[in-house]
């Protein structure tokens, strides 16, 4: 096939694409679903019109809001066959199951009563419509449940075996694909990373009417729901970050090293806390230091990837070489990456071996290869590199988007303490100009966080589609790259005009004439 | 459960589906009539009529193709992947339907509402008639092969391998866009159909969306009779067991009107279908005030649509040929997902009647009153 490594990496740009541009408004949709969801309740058992205002302001930004995460959400679930359509078929007894449920158990609850959330207004009770605003939020909700088991499932590959006679994977425990660590952290990560974004967000938008003297009241009572929904999520948000990190140590140990841009490891290894890398360093690359400078909590990753300080963990060169360190300070020679490569490629060629046997009926040489790919499946994908040097991530992406992410975690941390002080008790400072800065410029750190959050995701799981056993290069499909790009270059386009629609929209929606008194009036 | 009943059972769910979804499609065909209408206020009732529907056909769409990858891999690997044009197409015609309900009316809007109504008559055509067009391939094919040995070249690793033109080719076929354009009328004729159901009596527009009703009815018809002669004149591919054990794909002539008159319930399915879409069309368009069209034609379309499927995918009939290689084309035996998988999703398919029930009832209580001009000219949130 022509040009594989550059359709390779058109298809990576085409699907990183879409898949930023659909994340900017997903987190908004979760978050602002049980914002909206909360503030009709408090109207449904209070009936008071500020109350209803309230939730119709933010309902309609919702709408806004979920048309482009709609839009661009469509394109994703089909790229997986437009472009990667070997992965599609080579993983697709697994992967294609959670899509499904996605779509039977989430898409039409969120198509079906987000309707009545917007038009049943007068059509059915309070009652009704209550519960088609919770509904909408659940159907949401149970999307990403779906969406992150199959993602999950990339990262962590686990309730599947090979089936040589149908040269793909099948899944033979669906329970252990659903529930087994990553997919419930990462769910729980995610979705509450979603609640913390439309805190912020509604936040940031109150921050804007109150230095614009609009609508006080309004702004303080978004403020607390927004303040104890966005809480909520970055506490949750946290503890499963935590957790997310400590699976990452245990499944995926070279995204870790390149998390933390660690290449030699050592026992009781230490956090970088902030760095900036020396871009002259390579991997196996011996006498160049990895930051021109770096700030080091000691002991701190080990703490993190293995709960416990005094423990090795693992750097890029280590993982390449197949080197642990005991505590005592002994090498202990485990798997390096050529010997993974050996083994994949063992089993690539039992698996030739196998069709072969099959063609001519020889059962004994079927069940001997059989045995073989077994053996060595878990290798199977690095049978396709060429060097044990296109198993590491890039480091530099992987390493800053992680940082930036961690610091703007902490830094919204701050935020929400500092946000409950003055929901609470200092209501007044919120009416400060340079508070009302900080709160609407946050908006703009929280979707960055959110942001880097997937890039150290994806990008540090590389080269792998799943983990070591189907690389980018043998996923995709038969396109020629001159398509891709086309392709690639209409959504970019089409995408920016249309975000650059909503942010007007929204803009204009915020900063309504008659300001959020005028939505009594929308769809009494 | 065998795998066999499985792969059965779920090509029936697909079937649905694939049924649900040419029905619903009478949102894109009231999308194309919007521009035939000048009355400001009529056009309003229209838009607003099918924006209450339009995230019912587009998550139809979603979830065909969802359920199409969870029970048929190999044909979401090979036609998605080969097809690449046919498919970004009707995508790029859905991302623009998306927004544009919400946007097009919006202040700020920056393009104007014209542009999003552009975008609502674009996906209304192309949307229609590609999604025709790619239903059409499962009968007149696809010039692609399939090898799934490849996976083992890491120079050339693809297993399912399309001709160069990527889709164009099936888009530009004759008899594929018999299909295209008879889906396009039909959901335009149905489209006036729901109108005059969803709309509040106003003696003008209803007499407007009869002729349209009947304008649109006329041309699907012969469209729809052309194709039906195609296809029951046409060729087709079956697969059988050879002496050695392995499958064989022979061309069976006139496979398809074969299939129909070995699958009796297909070819009562087909009738019964046929004749409610004619007596919906007949009622509709040449009584005085027949509100019903919609029900009549929709539940024979989707009889109509069900049958197709059932001729395509069952009776050792390949739903995919491949017409340059036949030992290629896919069938719901080589097509599959793992038994293990078929029974897993099975059991989330019981969910599916509980799903039909809360969208029956929430169509019911939003649509019992009929839109009124008032309403559009109300605060009330509108397209």
């Amino acid at each position: 096939m022509e040009d594989l490594a550059t359709v390779v990496e058109w298809s990576r740009a085409q699907f990183a694409l879409t898949a930023c541009y659909h994340w900017l408004f997903v987190p908004l949709t979760l978050g602002l679903a049980v914002i909206v969801g909360v503030m009709e309740t408090i109207y449904y058992r209070t009936r008071s019109q500020k109350w209803l205002n309230i939730t119709k302001f933010w309902m309609t930004l919702f709408g806004i809001n979920f048309a482009m995460g709609v839009a661009t959400g469509i394109i994703l679930e089909f790229e997986f066959g437009t472009n990667w359509s070997n992965y599609s078929w080579f993983v697709g007894d697994i992967f294609g199951a959670p899509l499904a449920i996605e779509g039977i158990l989430a898409f039409f609850m969120e198509s079906t009563f987000i309707v009545v959330m917007f038009f049943g207004w007068k059509k059915v009770s309070p009652g009704f419509h209550l519960a088609s605003t919770w509904l909408t939020m659940l159907g949401a909700t149970i999307s990403a449940v779906w969406i992150l088991v199959a993602n999950s499932w990339m990262q962590h590959p686990v309730g599947m075996r090979f089936d040589p006679d149908q040269m793909r994977n099948v899944m033979d425990n669906f329970w252990v694909l659903v529930f087994n660590d990553v997919p419930v952290h990462k769910f729980l990560h995610t979705v509450f990373s979603g609640w913390t974004l439309a805190g912020v967000f509604v936040i940031g938008v109150s921050c804007w009417l109150l230095m614009k003297k609009r609508d006080k009241e309004f702004a303080f009572r978004s403020i607390k729901v927004a303040t104890w929904i966005g809480a909520i999520g970055l506490g949750i948000t946290l503890w499963t970050g935590d957790e997310s990190a400590y699976d990452v140590a245990r499944y995926q140990p070279m995204k870790l090293a390149a998390m933390e841009g660690v290449y030699d490891g050592r026992v009781g290894q230490g956090l970088t806390v902030f760095g900036v890398l020396n871009h002259g360093k390579q991997p196996l690359q011996e006498g160049v230091d990895t930051y021109n400078m770096s700030f080091e909590v000691d002991g701190m990753l080990s703490m993190l990837a293995n709960r416990d300080m005094n423990t090795f963990v693992p750097g890029i060169n280590d993982l390449i070489k197949g080197i642990r360190l005991t505590p005592q300070g002994d090498t202990v020679w485990v798997e390096s990456i050529a010997d993974r490569i050996e083994k994949g490629k063992i089993a690539i060629n039992a698996l030739e071996a196998f069709n072969i046997a099959k063609q001519e009926g020889n059962k004994e040489l079927m069940e001997l290869n059989a045995q073989i790919i077994e053996d060595n499946f878990s290798s199977f994908g690095y049978g396709y590199l060429e060097s044990p040097l296109d198993a590491v991530p890039p480091v530099a992406t992987t390493f800053y988007s992680f940082h930036i992410m961690i610091i703007l975690g902490g830094y919204l941390l701050l935020f929400f303490i500092a946000a409950f002080i003055m929901a609470y008790w200092k209501t007044n400072w919120f009416e400060t100009k340079w508070i009302q800065w900080i709160g609407m410029l946050s908006v703009i750190a929280v979707w960055i966080c959110s942001q880097s959050g997937w890039v150290t995701a994806e990008v540090g799981r590389q080269p792998w589609l799943i983990e070591g056993i189907l690389p980018r290069n043998a996923a995709i499909s038969f396109v020629q790259v001159d398509n891709v790009i086309i392709t690639f270059s209409l959504f970019a386009l089409l995408f920016t005009v249309l975000l650059v629609a909503e942010v007007s929209i929204m803009v204009k929606q915020i900063n309504r004439k008659g300001g959020v008194e005028s939505y009594a009036l929308l769809n009494d | 459960m065998l795998l066999e009943h499985l792969q059965i059972y779920w090509w029936l769910l697909i079937s649905v589906l694939g049924a649900l979804l040419v029905f619903l499609l009478f949102v894109q065909g009231g999308q194309t009539l919007l521009f035939t209408c000048r009355d400001e206020l009529n056009r309003s009732m229209m838009i607003n009529s099918l924006g209450r529907k339009w995230e019912l056909t587009f998550t139809t769409l979603v979830v065909f193709g969802g359920a199409f990858f969870a029970s048929f891999p190999l044909f979401y690997s090979t036609s998605f992947g080969g097809a690449y044009w046919l498919w970004m197409i009707i995508l790029f015609s859905f991302i623009v339907q998306a927004v544009a309900y919400e946007f097009r009316s919006k202040k700020g809007n920056l393009y104007g509402t014209k542009t999003y109504d552009v975008f609502l008559l674009v996906n209304g055509c192309i949307g229609s008639i590609l999604l025709g067009v790619s239903v059409a391939m499962f009968f007149f094919g696809a010039e692609f092969t399939v090898t799934k040995g490849n996976i083992l070249d890491g120079e050339s690793p693809v297993i399912s391998q399309w001709v160069s033109t990527h889709g164009f080719e099936a888009i530009f076929n004759w008899k594929n866009l018999l299909l295209g354009f008879a889906v396009l009328f039909l959901a335009r004729m149905q489209a006036g159909m729901y109108f005059m159901n969803n709309i509040a009596k106003d003696q003008k527009l209803f007499e407007k969306n009869k002729i349209q009703v009947l304008i649109n009815g006329l041309i699907f018809v012969l469209f729809f009779l052309a194709f039906l002669a195609i296809l029951l004149t046409s060729d087709g591919y079956e697969i059988s067991a050879n002496e050695d054990g392995f499958v064989d794909v022979i061309t069976v002539p006139y496979k398809y009107a074969l299939n129909y008159g070995t699958l009796w319930w297909a070819l009562v399915a087909l009738c019964v279908g046929t004749l409610m879409v004619l007596y919906a069309y007949y009622r509709s368009a040449f009584t005085r005030h027949f509100t019903k069209g919609i029900w009549w034609s929709g539940i024979g379309t989707i009889l109509v649509v069900l049958s197709l499927f059932w001729v395509a995918g069952y009776n050792s009939t390949p739903y995919y040929p491949s017409l340059i290689d036949p030992s290629s084309s896919l069938s719901i035996a080589n097509s599959s997902s793992s038994l293990f998988t078929l029974e897993v999703m099975s059991w989330v398919s019981i969910l599916i009647p509980f799903v039909v029930a809360y969208i029956g009832y929430v169509w019911y209580k939003m649509n019992k009153t009929p839109i009124t001009p008032d309403e559009m000219k109300g605060d009330d949130h509108k397209y």
